[in-house]
């Protein structure tokens, strides 16, 4: 499919400085807009997979090198991940067999995009506000006992100096693996949260932790959708990588001269936009009714 | 002497093809078209003549030429959206199999002045005409032209390039030698393709001949195409073993601990 390289190099460039930025993979950003171009759903949401697997690569060297990740929950985390992953990916197979993926994607994306969005402003305007009348944030531990902390299967995991059930963690990977791989996104933009207030994962380990699901996550979906449905597309994917990590550089330094909550408050607009414009695409009436979908050549 | 020779002239004449009055002659500019990551499309030239009859004089109504390019087949699936509960979902489906990948029909006027309706429906002269075959329920079979899915199909394929009916195409430089450019858009599918070409006089068809050319990408792009397709798993494993190579390439450039 003819789409200028210089076009997509631009976007990986700007969505690696994003993410860079923010600490998030981008994939969030990288899958809807390649598709806002005119690639089909189906081949960007493939082959994001390999770039997000790059950026999220580097970010897990980083963290490795200063000891702040949990391989112990990482590996439980990964368990829940690989059945997730298989599922989505067999989920993808059949609502493209019926035509029905770039709805899916699209519904995912605005109820997803939709409440993470709505949420990440709500806290940060809060946070903003209580800056501005001088009073102290609030620094209570978040989370508090729920049910879940009470199910079996308990385990202690030393570096992140919690103890609980492998079954939320177990679910909480298989929910990202899940939706990782149908949406394209390497989750981490919701694993991290899910393990700070689900499971109350110091924020020392948390990032460099949850890389080791979202990483395994992106190759697992790379190696799946290139066998299942060969749609990964290694050159577009190429681009993407070289824009992205380079952005990303920049990004991170950017990031470092902007208050947190400011910060979060701008991400949670970005990420409310993208969700609108997916249900605008869903609503408004397309320019075509009909389009035309390759099953197989001679 | 002079008797024999005689009798080997009337053998070979008798001999000789009687059928046609005509005979065409076609010559393609390059059969085979290799597209690289620069091609931005061409036109490829087909030469012919007319060969007439020897007996005969001209014709009196002059010639037609219709030439109907067909790319490699494909199987391709066309899918109308409806709205439900305020979205648009691809709601009906059919499946066109094994039609051309690439149809032209190139001409030196509008077909429906060459030939009458049945005439043209038999020798599939025209978009309209040519087979595409639908799967409808357990058949496979083409539909009236005004099938709304026949008609939204062929409209793609005609926005994208692959398929399209110039009426002009085909340039007479004399009575008997003409010309057709046969285009080939940017993203011309690969395999080989049939050229059908067919004189008409008076309605009728007089001559007929085919001929044949191939597209071929070639460079890295058509070396990456075809892995994916073919070594699904073993291409997934090199597209993650460049995703970490990057990622631990800019953890080594950038690294500021």
């Amino acid at each position: 499919m003819p789409v200028n390289i210089f076009l997509v190099l631009g976007m990986g460039l700007t969505v690696g400085f994003i993410s860079g930025m923010f600490g998030v993979g981008g994939g969030f950003l990288m899958t809807p807009l390649l598709i806002f171009i005119g690639i089909s759903p189906a081949v960007v949401v493939a082959s994001v997979a390999p770039q997000i697997a790059a950026s999220l690569f580097t970010g897990f060297l980083t963290y490795w090198r200063r000891r702040a990740i949990d391989f112990a929950l990482g590996a439980m985390l990964l368990s829940g991940g690989a059945i997730g992953t298989v599922t989505g990916v067999w989920l993808f197979t059949m609502l493209r067999a019926v035509d029905q993926l770039d709805l899916m994607i699209g519904l995912a994306y605005v109820v997803l995009l939709g409440i993470v969005g709505a949420l990440m402003i709500t806290e940060s305007a809060r946070a903003i506000m209580r800056a501005h009348q001088g009073l102290r944030a609030d620094m209570r531990r978040p989370g508090s006992h729920v049910w879940f902390h009470h199910l079996p299967l308990k385990l202690r995991f030393k570096r992140s100096r919690i103890y609980v059930s492998v079954i939320p963690v177990w679910a909480i990977g298989a929910i990202i693996g899940f939706i990782g791989t149908i949406l394209g996104v390497g989750g981490g933009f919701m694993l991290v949260p899910m393990l700070i207030y689900l499971l109350r994962v110091p924020t020392a380990t948390v990032i460099g932790t949850s890389m080791i699901l979202t990483l395994v996550t992106m190759i697992a979906a790379t190696i799946l959708h290139a066998t299942a449905n060969h749609l990964v597309d290694a050159v577009l994917a190429l681009i993407l990588m070289v824009g992205g990590v380079v952005g990303a550089q920049f990004g991170a330094r950017a990031g470092q001269k902007i208050r947190g909550e400011r910060l979060r408050l701008l991400l949670g607009i970005l990420v409310l936009l993208v969700g609108i414009r997916f249900a605008i695409d869903l609503v408004v009436k397309p320019d075509d009714l009909y389009s035309i979908r390759h099953v197989r050549d001679m | 002497m002079r008797r024999l020779a005689l009798i080997l002239l009337i053998l070979a004449a008798g001999g000789a093809p009687p059928a046609m009055a005509e005979r065409l002659v076609v010559s393609l500019s390059n059969h085979r078209v290799q597209i690289t990551s620069s091609f931005a499309g061409e036109d490829l030239v087909l030469f012919g003549t007319i060969e007439p009859d020897k007996g005969k004089t001209t014709r009196k109504t002059g010639y037609d030429l219709v030439v109907t390019v067909t790319g490699p087949r494909q199987t391709l699936r066309t899918r109308r959206k409806e709205r439900v509960l305020g979205i648009w979902v691809n709601i009906a489906s059919r499946e066109f199999v094994r039609v051309p990948a690439y149809l032209a029909v190139l001409s030196n006027r509008p077909v429906t002045d060459m030939a009458d309706a049945q005439t043209r429906r038999r020798l599939q002269i025209g978009l309209d005409n040519f087979l595409l075959t639908q799967r409808i329920g357990p058949d496979v079979a083409d539909t009236v032209v005004t099938d709304p899915f026949r008609v939204a199909f062929v409209r793609l394929q005609q926005n994208r390039g692959v398929y399209r009916e110039s009426p002009a195409a085909v340039t007479f430089l004399t009575p008997a030698v003409f010309r057709a450019a046969i285009p080939l858009p940017a993203d011309a599918p690969t395999g080989s393709y049939g050229i059908d070409v067919k004189l008409f006089s008076d309605g009728a068809m007089i001559a007929h001949t085919t001929s044949a050319l191939e597209v071929i990408k070639a460079g890295f792009e058509q070396y990456v195409a075809e892995a994916a397709v073919n070594h699904g798993l073993l291409y997934g494993l090199a597209t993650t073993l460049m995703a970490l190579l990057t990622g631990w390439l800019a953890s080594v450039v950038f690294r500021r601990d």
